[in-house]
């Protein structure tokens, strides 16, 4: 055999033992266990904690509360849905409550019953956010855990 | 952050929210363009070499070369685009088959390895022996190292270099084509995308590459013999020149078919594509691409190819030629990687794209990219001069 | 007796009919069944996740969007959305308008007066953790991959960040995360899911417009929703078999 052939061979060889040996070392251990990806990556995603806690939570401490949302229009709302993840509030209970917000501006209502063409009327109640009691916070008058109720 | 919200004001139409920031930018143009390069010129160093243009044989190690100096960074401007580019290693350890990606990393390797770097060695073998035993001091060392400590020069060998060097450039060939096809099925394979998605975006980008590698090699032969006040061999020179006319006629054809395939088939896409090219793209499309990159070149080199002697003026038409068929083979690959991405693909707007001067993603860093290859080439004409090769 | 012998024959070959067609159906059944919903399932014994989503319902109050910025860390920023709200507006002249100021997240406000709109409607739109995804089939190196459940994730200590998914992905679901550098999109909350909880858009809805659930179990009530409404995916004819399944969804929708 011609020595540059030989040459070259061993050093084809060497370098793919090279490559053979650096793709051991590097690939993760858990790769390839379910598919080719890292095994372990399905359980590393399960790990952050949910942030909305869901409204059972909050039932229990503000039974009152839940009870009187459940008896009316806005029942089909969570009440992290108005009041935002329920995770920092809870367990902030024991020591300094943190206040999850308490959106009561025209907007926020607004979101969901302001005038709009693509909402159907029988979907949901309309107002015109501009016309409607106008200047006044709809909290005044709408109880927003009992709409149809005066807020205490 | 700023700039995405400057962004958002200029958006036309609606685009899904997370389209405002284009994704692939100035960085993944050149990658394309690069590979090109590449491609274009080992295909003209293999037309000497495998199909016995012997017209060729003063571009043959100039364009295999060129081929190798632009080779040695075309990665750079791919990993240097990555969120995470330390992570690049992870395409050759767990490549992911049915990525077209994927594959890249080999097929750089291979092409890179197999064909360029051993058909230089095994070309040069013979020189660089007797380099290493001319030469004294440093050079002495480097040249031995380049030997690989093979120095047995016998004519069995020395007949081995030939054959061996001769069977490479045959894998070469397809190789040079899977290398730029495969970049061009990069892209036309993404089927969200109907700007990429088309079965001739591999023949086009192939055939553009042609187009570029041999304007590239065409240039680097007319600065190598001015820089080396050289009377330039212009028998030569005009085989290039034809050369680089049938490329240019192909990619023209090819690309004009793809449009009006595009056109005429006028798909859901078609109306937002029709506004993208008349719109965003207009100048770097007809005028850029088509015109002044295409038309103006191929009808130059036509007509010149009825010109006979005034070498003087062909000289200086042929560098004009090189440079904006460069140019345009570079608006090229912009106009598909950019174009691709300015249009929603909800098919009802566009976001914009500005270019910086700086920044990872800037010109500079462009520019980076295009010159380091230019002086690495310098320093392979240093290195390797094949000006001073021994007779044999 | 001559007719009998045609009857006779007649018979024959209807039956041979029959009989070859019957094997013709059945044979050709297993190709064809490819043309249902998302059927081609990894899992055959585990949950195969999908979502419903009533358009009937949405009331476009943007509450999905904004619980998946809090939910998963996602930039509070215009243009990174796990999921958004997208308004649709058509005219009476024909036009149509499509809109999503910051995702829905601070709410939508009528563009055009009545007279002038034929139809209008919201569009909540996510990750279709298609079954056939074309992003996990580019990520070079199996940095985003289809879980066993049929979620399209992504492992954020393996992304490049080479972007090839966003490019891929039909839908406009992926985008760079500022902070961490790697691609981001919905998980279908897959750290809820797997304790028993709703994905976040799900359980801040008002209207219960967006239905969880799991395909592969026939009482879930994800299947009951298919099988009440007469559903469709989003592009249909990019063969991505999408995994989200909208009741009234029109042809303007992209
Ligand atoms: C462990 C018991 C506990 C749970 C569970 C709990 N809370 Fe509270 N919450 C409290 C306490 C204690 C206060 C403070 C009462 C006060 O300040 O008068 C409070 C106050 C509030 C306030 C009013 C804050 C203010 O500024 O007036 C709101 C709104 C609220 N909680 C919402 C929620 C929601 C929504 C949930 C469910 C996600 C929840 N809470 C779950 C104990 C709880
Ligand atoms: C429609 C949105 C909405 C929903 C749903 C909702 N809240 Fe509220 N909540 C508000 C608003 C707005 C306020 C502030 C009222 C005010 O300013 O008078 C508030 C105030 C409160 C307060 C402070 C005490 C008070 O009376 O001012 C508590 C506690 C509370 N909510 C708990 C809950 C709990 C528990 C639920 C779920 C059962 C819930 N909320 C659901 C909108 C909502
Ligand atoms: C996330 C959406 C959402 C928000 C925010 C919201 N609502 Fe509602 N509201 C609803 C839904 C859903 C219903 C029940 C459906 C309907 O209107 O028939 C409802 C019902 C009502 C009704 C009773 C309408 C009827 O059917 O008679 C009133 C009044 C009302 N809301 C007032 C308010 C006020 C005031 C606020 C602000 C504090 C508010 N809502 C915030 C979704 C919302
Ligand atoms: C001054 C007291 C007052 C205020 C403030 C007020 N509302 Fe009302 N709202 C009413 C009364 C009374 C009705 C029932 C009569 C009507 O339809 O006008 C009503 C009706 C409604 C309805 C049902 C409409 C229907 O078609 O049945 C909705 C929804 C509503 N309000 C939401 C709001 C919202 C949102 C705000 C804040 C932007 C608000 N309201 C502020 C007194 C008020």
């Amino acid at each position: 055999m011609p020595p540059q052939i030989k040459r070259l061979a061993l050093l084809f060889v060497l370098f793919i033992g090279l490559f053979l040996t650096l793709k051991y070392f590097l690939t993760p251990k858990s790769f390839g266990e379910f598919g080719h990806y890292r095994g372990l990556a399905l359980e590393e995603g399960k790990l952050k904690v949910p942030e909305y806690t869901g409204q059972k939570a909050c039932a229990e401490c503000h039974d009152d509360m839940m009870v009187l949302k459940m008896a009316n229009e806005h029942a089909s709302l969570s009440c992290e849905t108005c009041h935002g993840a329920g995770r920092i509030h809870i367990s902030s209970v024991d020591s300094v409550v943190v206040s999850p917000p308490k959106p009561n501006t025209r907007e926020f209502c607004g979101i969901c019953h302001a005038k709009n063409a693509a909402r159907k009327a029988d979907n949901i109640k309309q107002i015109d956010l501009k016309e409607h009691n106008k200047g006044e916070l709809c909290t005044k008058c709408h109880n927003p855990h009992s709409p149809w109720q005066e807020t205490k | 952050m700023q700039h995405l919200y400057e962004m958002l004001s200029k958006v036309d139409g609606y685009i899904y929210p997370n389209e405002i920031e284009l994704n692939w930018s100035i960085l993944i143009v050149l990658y394309p363009f690069i590979t090109g390069l590449v491609a274009g010129a080992f295909i003209l160093a293999s037309l000497e070499r495998v199909f016995k243009v012997k017209v060729l044989k003063p571009t043959y190690t100039i364009a295999l070369l060129t081929a190798l100096s632009f080779m040695m960074v075309a990665t750079l401007p791919l990993i240097s685009h990555l969120a995470q580019p330390q992570r690049f290693y992870e395409i050759m350890i767990t490549p992911h088959l049915t990525s077209a990606m994927a594959i890249f990393g080999f097929v750089y390797l291979w092409y890179l390895m197999v064909v360029l770097l051993l058909e230089i060695w095994l070309d040069y073998r013979r020189d660089i022996v007797l380099w290493s035993q001319e030469k004294t001091g440093v050079m002495k060392r480097v040249y031995k190292i380049l030997t690989l400590g093979v120095t047995d020069l016998s004519e069995s060998t020395v007949k081995w270099d030939d054959k061996l060097g001769y069977f490479i450039t045959i894998i070469g060939i397809p190789s040079a084509f899977l290398l730029h096809g495969y970049v061009g099925f990069i892209f036309g394979s993404v089927k969200a995308n109907p700007w990429w998605s088309t079965v001739l975006m591999p023949v086009i980008f192939l055939f553009s590459a042609m187009v570029s590698g041999i304007a590239l090699v065409m240039i680097v032969f007319m600065v190598v013999n001015y820089i080396r006040k050289q009377v330039i061999d212009m028998a030569c020179l005009n085989e290039i020149a034809k050369y680089l006319l049938i490329a240019l006629i192909l990619d023209f054809a090819l690309e004009g078919l793809d449009q009006v395939h595009r056109i005429y088939e006028a798909e859901e896409s078609f109306n937002i594509l029709d506004i993208l090219v008349k719109g965003k793209l207009t100048y770097t499309l007809f005028l850029f691409q088509w015109f002044l990159g295409m038309i103006v070149p191929m009808v130059t080199l036509a007509t010149l190819q009825f010109v006979k002697n005034r070498n003087k003026l062909k000289k200086r038409l042929y560098m004009m030629t090189g440079i904006l068929v460069l140019c345009g083979i570079f608006f090229m690959r912009w106009n598909v990687v950019v174009g691709g991405q300015l249009f929603s693909k909800s098919f009802y707007g566009f976001t914009t794209f500005k270019l910086h001067l700086i920044g990872s993603e800037g010109i500079m860093m462009a520019a980076l990219w295009l010159i380091l290859p230019c002086t690495i080439l310098a320093f392979l004409f240093w290195l390797l001069p094949p000006w001073k090769r021994h007779e044999v | 007796m001559a007719r009998d012998e045609v009857k006779s024959r007649r018979d024959f070959l209807s039956k041979a009919a029959m009989v070859a067609g019957g094997l013709f159906i059945s044979a050709g059944a297993s190709p064809f069944a490819s043309l249902l919903y998302a059927t081609e399932r990894k899992s055959k014994t585990g949950p195969w996740y999908g979502m419903g989503i009533d358009l009937e319902k949405c009331i476009g109050c943007g509450r999905c969007a904004d619980a998946c910025k809090t939910e998963n860390n996602v930039p509070r920023e215009p243009f990174f959305f796990r999921t958004w709200v997208e308004q649709y507006t058509i005219l009476n002249d024909g036009t149509v308008h499509v809109e999503s100021p910051n995702g829905g997240i601070d709410g939508f406000s009528q563009k055009f007066p009545d007279e002038e709109i034929f139809k209008s409607f919201f569009v909540p739109k996510m990750c279709n953790h298609c079954a056939k995804s074309p992003c996990t089939q580019v990520c070079p190196v199996g940095a985003t991959f289809t879980s066993p459940e049929g979620l399209s994730l992504v492992d954020p200590t393996y992304c490049l960040g080479c972007r090839y998914c966003v490019q891929a992905c039909p839908y406009g679901c992926r985008y760079i995360h500022p902070v961490t550098h790697v691609v981001d999109k919905c998980t279908m909350c897959y750290h809820r899911i797997t304790k028993g909880l709703l994905p976040a858009c799900v359980e801040v809805c008002p209207k219960h417009a967006k239905i969880f659930g799991d395909l592969n179990d026939p009482k879930s009530e994800l299947v009951k929703f298919m099988k009440d409404h007469s559903w469709q995916v989003l592009k249909p004819h990019m063969n991505t078999e999408p995994k989200v399944f909208y009741n009234q969804l029109r042809a303007e929708v992209r």
